[in-house]
């Protein structure tokens, strides 16, 4: 018998495999009604009326989407182990570097893992199996991210201080109660409000200014776990954009009714992620011992050029505006990240990282870069700092600082138009006073005041002994610092041991 | 008063030696492009449109590129993915 030759199988276009391998994969719940099986996507006033017609542009498979994160990862760890090799570490620009880097793993690892757990929700709970789907791989990104990120800087606890117990850290210590806050606002939103909150205005709106910056520094400071494993999470973070876009899309195209929701979602989760990031914006520059870019240059590329000159005219076809408060955000590239700094510095004594006034050729580049704002504003604070250190000592700041009931972070910021008085709000709730930095995170607080007047403020709670004593060796111990962990850098155990590995270098040389 | 044909859109690539191909490929197929280079990023933007050619960048590669690859060297972008099909990747807005 004779077996006629088989024509070989026509390959299936993109768009047939994407449609095979998701849509049709797709069955619709006879047993429940799909009310019951989808019970989570109704309480938030968002309307759908076809899930179907939720696109994912990447047009993602299972079996392309694992080929290419296992090529990422092969990639991401060949680096890692020549760097502990070749002990890349006595190569980077300055031990003062890493202290970027402590408060990256402090602040960020934790909430990738936050992120991974929210978006295994949204893969279980979405009706529609296109954005199940995106969900899954971002799931299973944002883990990857998690441990990439704890897996690169390890190498740097075996040398370094601040790197341990970024865990504990993360869930007690007062800074990092700022991205820990903004975790827990968005994890205990509703699916949609989730959607636009981390999907789209930080991943799409802002992430840009969080990554790059800090990527591009590592390249140029000579950390090439960190730029390796940025690149490597970045590469999942164009499609993490994608998602947030085609949410935001998703949702304003379904019904006009749900355009007023997703409008202040966009102005809650833009202040709220902006106020954020000045941490990075004090990071990228008063951290960096080789600067790349200051905020004011990311910020003016990465938002408001890309954002306000493409995106928002792009949404304006909604019906949307750009976010509320944007324009004070726009005032206040000038200012914030001297401000965030200023707060960061006074504090040090009771942080996992050491900071320390800017050399003569760093605060040179903080004038280039700050014509207006650095000289007559900032410096002065500097060369009081320096007086200080030269009489033997070191400015401390040894009270308590009040905090924002939204963001958190220290009251340091200024009023609109006048950078040299402190921005101070308040509202009245059930009888009680709460105090905010700013009228964005004011604005925040009036709409949902029953969600923050929970918010576990450190400060607070140090004053209701929740924090392992009165005295603050006492408060730094339950936080899981060690003596060595914070300070100035100058003379700190890091900076010893740099300059004794140099000298030996130079030595054996 | 911008326009969807004017406003920009953009891609940045790691900078390295599989990616100098497809910036290659996209200056070849993109006219007015704009090329800024940083510590490990390269940087393209365009008014209007970006267009990645699967041919264009195999012709330069000299082997085969799958679209998918794009993301083992993409760092960010702004736009829409318009398309992403198997020949052919384009960054527009839509609206």
């Amino acid at each position: 018998m004779t077996v006629p030759a088989q024509k070989p199988a026509r390959k299936l276009s993109m768009k047939q495999r994407y449609s095979a391998l998701t849509h049709d994969l797709n069955w619709t719940p006879t047993y429940v009604p799909e009310a019951e099986a989808f019970p989570y996507t109704t309480f938030e006033g968002i309307k759908i009326h076809d899930w179907s017609k939720w696109e994912d542009p990447f047009r993602l498979t299972v079996d392309a989407y694992c080929k290419y994160q296992a090529e990422k990862d092969r990639r991401l760890y060949a680096v890692l182990d020549s760097f502990a090799q070749s002990q890349g570490q006595l190569g980077l620009s300055d031990g003062s570097y890493l202290n970027a880097m402590k408060l990256f793993l402090q602040g960020i690892a934790s909430e990738e893992y936050q992120a991974h757990r929210n978006f295994a929700y949204l893969a279980r709970y979405l009706n529609g199996p296109g954005p199940r789907f995106a969900a899954l791989c971002q799931s299973l990104d944002e883990l990857r991210h998690a441990q990439t990120e704890i897996h690169a800087l390890s190498h740097y606890n075996k040398h370094f201080t601040g790197f341990h117990d970024w865990k504990k850290m993360h869930d007690r210590v007062w800074y990092l109660s700022v991205p820990k806050s903004f975790f827990d606002d968005a994890v205990t939103a509703g699916p949609f409000e989730f959607l636009i909150a981390i999907g789209f205005s930080f991943e799409y709106l802002l992430t840009n200014l969080l990554f790059v910056p800090f990527m591009s520094g590592a390249a140029f400071n000579g950390d090439l776990p960190t730029m390796t494993f940025g690149f490597s999470a970045q590469s999942d973070e164009s499609r993490h954009m994608t998602l947030g876009l085609e949410a935001i899309k998703f949702m304003l195209e379904q019904d006009e009714d749900n355009v007023p929701i997703v409008q202040e979602w966009l102005d809650k989760w833009f202040w709220r992620g902006y106020r954020l990031l000045a941490l990075v914006a004090a990071m990228m520059d008063y951290f960096l011992p080789k600067r790349v870019m200051s905020w004011k240059e990311s910020f003016e590329l990465y938002f408001e050029q890309q954002m306000l000159g493409g995106l928002f005219p792009d949404l304006a076809y909604y019906g949307i505006r750009p976010p509320r408060h944007v324009e004070q955000a726009i005032e206040e590239k000038e200012i914030l990240s001297h401000q965030a700094f200023w707060i960061l510095y006074q504090f040090s004594h009771a942080a996992a990282f050491q900071t320390t006034v800017p050399d003569a050729a760093a605060q040179e580049w903080l004038t280039s870069a700050y014509p207006e704002t650095f000289p007559k504003l900032y410096q002065p604070l500097f060369e009081k700092a320096q007086e200080v250190m030269d009489g033997g000592g070191r400015f401390f700041n040894m009270g308590l600082p009040q905090l924002c009931q939204v963001c958190q972070i220290p009251m340091g910021f200024t009023e609109p138009g006048d950078p040299t008085t402190i921005c101070q709000r308040h509202s009245i709730f059930k009888g009680e006073r709460y105090d905010m930095c700013s009228d964005g995170c004011k604005w925040i607080f009036d709409r949902e005041p029953e969600k923050y007047v929970q918010a576990w403020l450190p400060v607070h709670q140090i004053y209701q002994g929740n924090c392992g004593g009165p005295t603050i060796p006492d408060v730094l111990a339950w936080y899981g610092m060690q003596p060595d962990d914070g300070g100035d850098y100058l003379g700190s155990a890091d900076h010893q041991a740099w300059t004794a590995w140099h000298a030996t270098a130079a030595k054996e040389g | 008063m911008t326009t969807t044909a004017d406003r920009p859109v953009g891609i940045d690539l790691q900078e390295s030696e599989e990616t100098r191909a497809l910036v290659d490929a996209i200056e070849a197929d993109n006219e007015d492009l704009t090329v800024l280079h940083m510590p490990g990023i390269v940087r393209l933007t365009k008014p209007g449109r970006l267009v990645i050619n699967q041919a264009s960048v195999e012709q330069r590669l000299g082997r085969p590129w799958e679209t998918h690859e794009l993301q083992l060297a993409i760092v960010s972008y702004f736009g829409h993915f318009a398309e992403w099909d198997d020949d052919q990747i384009l960054i527009a807005w839509d609206h």
